[in-house]
């Protein structure tokens, strides 16, 4: 019989409030090795707030969040970044070093973190610019220089850089073309499994989270509120995920929107 | 009444936690200055920018501040007949105060809001979460950097400035007012005092660690897109040059007070 593995994230019972706002009301979610979890939801429903969560970068008031069975939420300083190694992370809007050129980086944790010398970091970073379908030329660009498809790969290519076990991906197709959303799509599952490594990503575009997931969670008004396979998620009856993934705008989801033209003659 | 009162409050409670934010800020990035590792790379990248590119701003003020110190001095003290003070109110005003606070006025207005607009960017474009989620304490590698660079570079250009304001002074005094070059140099070198200049320099490394505080503090703090980070950029340099001047005034107090 095997033995059950140790969980590479467990969530359990989180909480965070942005004054009155309650942001996450109670999340729980069990990713195990390997596996790539994508969260879906609109927009406020909590999403980003959950991977800054287990990033560290906000602090939730209530909950436990672990990563290879350590709880990190009372995790500071040092203990913290050495949690943040196992970590690589896309950023919505890549988030590359305006400073820096492109090679620099991506070679920055290996540079920063490891004290890998530069000239190995600078033949490591234009291996992983090949990786991400991108020419060696690129490397000298600056971020400023890049397209915005050409800036979502060299922020891939700097999340994987590092080899980290755990990749989080934050809207990985936002503001991309259907075509470079595909092609960033398929990277993204390439590079997970030629890594090996543990993949969370939030996304509200239901065909990338249908390319990248093996299975899907939908957050609605900070809870998780279903969980399924990929294949599941078109039979399921839930009438908050079905409404969602046609985008209807009638349903148990209702958009505050304010009528601007409420009251108005005519 | 009540209304009053409570805005009063308000204000107040406001006051209070923006200086503890400033403090706790204050302290973790002076304990990120003296911690390893030191990126050296960035300090040297700093200091260049901080030094080296203020020196003609800070040269140019220095300078003509020198030749209007003498030629106004000159309009004054000429009714006394009391010229020959000229050099030694050049040197004094130009080592104690003009080179230090001019200098750090016009390096807050250069550094100060270009250090909270890069700052202010990073932390609107998420590029500081990036360096967290990098293991790479934005402290140590933003904040230490440039906080090392002021308090280093400034007295070194406040050094520049009383050299080039007294300088000025002496061109004026020379070539526009008739004064003997030998005469008023032997002047200038006997009534300037060791303290004058420490003085002037320990005002320079203040300010300099108030400007790049300062920068840092509104840039790490700025929110909501290009108007937070002008704002942040504007908070800097007018936070940075109401603290110069009252600063200023507070070392000046226990330099020179008897």
């Amino acid at each position: 019989m095997n033995k059950p593995s140790t969980p590479k994230i467990e969530i359990k019972d989180l909480h965070k409030s942005f004054g009155r706002n309650r942001v996450l009301q109670g999340i729980n979610l069990t990713i195990m090795p390997g596996e790539s979890v994508v969260i879906i939801g609109g927009s406020g429903s909590g999403k980003s707030v959950l991977l800054k969560c287990i990033l560290g970068l906000i602090h939730p008031e209530q909950g436990s969040i672990k990563i290879d069975g350590v709880e990190i939420t009372n995790l500071r300083g040092s203990e913290l970044e050495e949690v943040r190694r196992k970590i690589g992370m896309l950023f919505q809007s890549a988030a590359l070093f305006d400073s820096l050129n492109v090679w620099e980086n991506i070679a920055f944790a290996l540079i920063q973190g490891q004290g890998m010398a530069r000239d190995e970091a600078q033949r490591t970073a234009i291996a992983r610019l090949g990786d991400v379908g991108l020419r060696h030329e690129v490397a000298m660009l600056y971020p400023a220089e890049l397209s915005g498809g050409m800036r979502k790969r060299v922020g891939l290519a700097r999340a994987i850089a590092s080899q980290p076990e755990i990749i989080f991906f934050d809207e990985p197709t936002t503001g991309l073309d259907p075509i470079m959303g595909s092609v960033i799509d398929n990277l993204i599952v390439k590079c997970v499994k030629e890594l090996g490594a543990t993949a969370l990503s939030i996304t509200h575009d239901m065909a990338s989270a249908k390319r990248i997931a093996s299975r899907i969670a939908m957050v609605f008004e900070g809870r998780i509120i279903w969980e399924g396979s990929t294949e599941e998620i078109d039979q399921t009856d839930n009438a908050y995920v079905q409404q969602f993934i046609h985008g209807r705008a009638d349903g148990p989801i209702q958009m505050q929107i304010q009528d601007h033209f409420e009251g108005l003659p005519g | 009444m009540l209304s009053l009162l409570q805005a009063l409050g308000r204000t107040f409670l406001n006051f209070l936690g923006a200086t503890g934010r400033i403090a706790l800020f204050t302290a973790v990035s002076l304990s990120h200055c003296v911690r390893p590792p030191f990126y050296s790379r960035l300090i040297g990248r700093q200091m260049l920018e901080v030094g080296y590119y203020s020196l003609p701003v800070v040269g140019l003020t220095a300078i003509f501040t020198g030749m209007v110190l003498a030629l106004q001095s000159y309009t004054g003290f000429a009714r006394f007949s009391a010229e020959s003070a000229i050099p030694s109110v050049v040197v004094v005003s130009i080592t104690r105060e003009l080179g230090p606070v001019l200098g750090g006025l016009m390096v807050a207005g250069r550094i100060g809001a270009a250090m909270a607009a890069e700052i202010g960017t990073m932390r609107v474009t998420e590029q500081i979460d990036a360096l967290t989620t990098l293991a790479t304490n934005p402290f140590k590698y933003l904040i230490a950097p440039r906080l090392i660079a002021g308090l280093t570079m400034l007295p070194i250009l406040a050094l520049v400035a009383m050299s080039v304001g007294v300088f000025g002074g002496y061109l004026v005094s020379i070539y526009k007012l008739g004064f003997n070059p030998t005469t008023y140099i032997a002047n200038t070198v006997d009534f300037v005092q060791f303290q004058d200049v420490l003085s002037g320099l320990v005002k320079a490394a203040v300010f300099g660690f108030i400007i790049t505080l300062m920068g840092c503090y509104h840039g790490y703090h700025s929110r909501g897109g290009a108007q937070g980070v002008g704002a942040a950029a504007i908070n800097a340099v007018v936070s940075a040059s109401i603290l110069i001047f009252c600063s200023n005034y507070f070392i000046t107090e226990i330099f020179f007070s008897r």
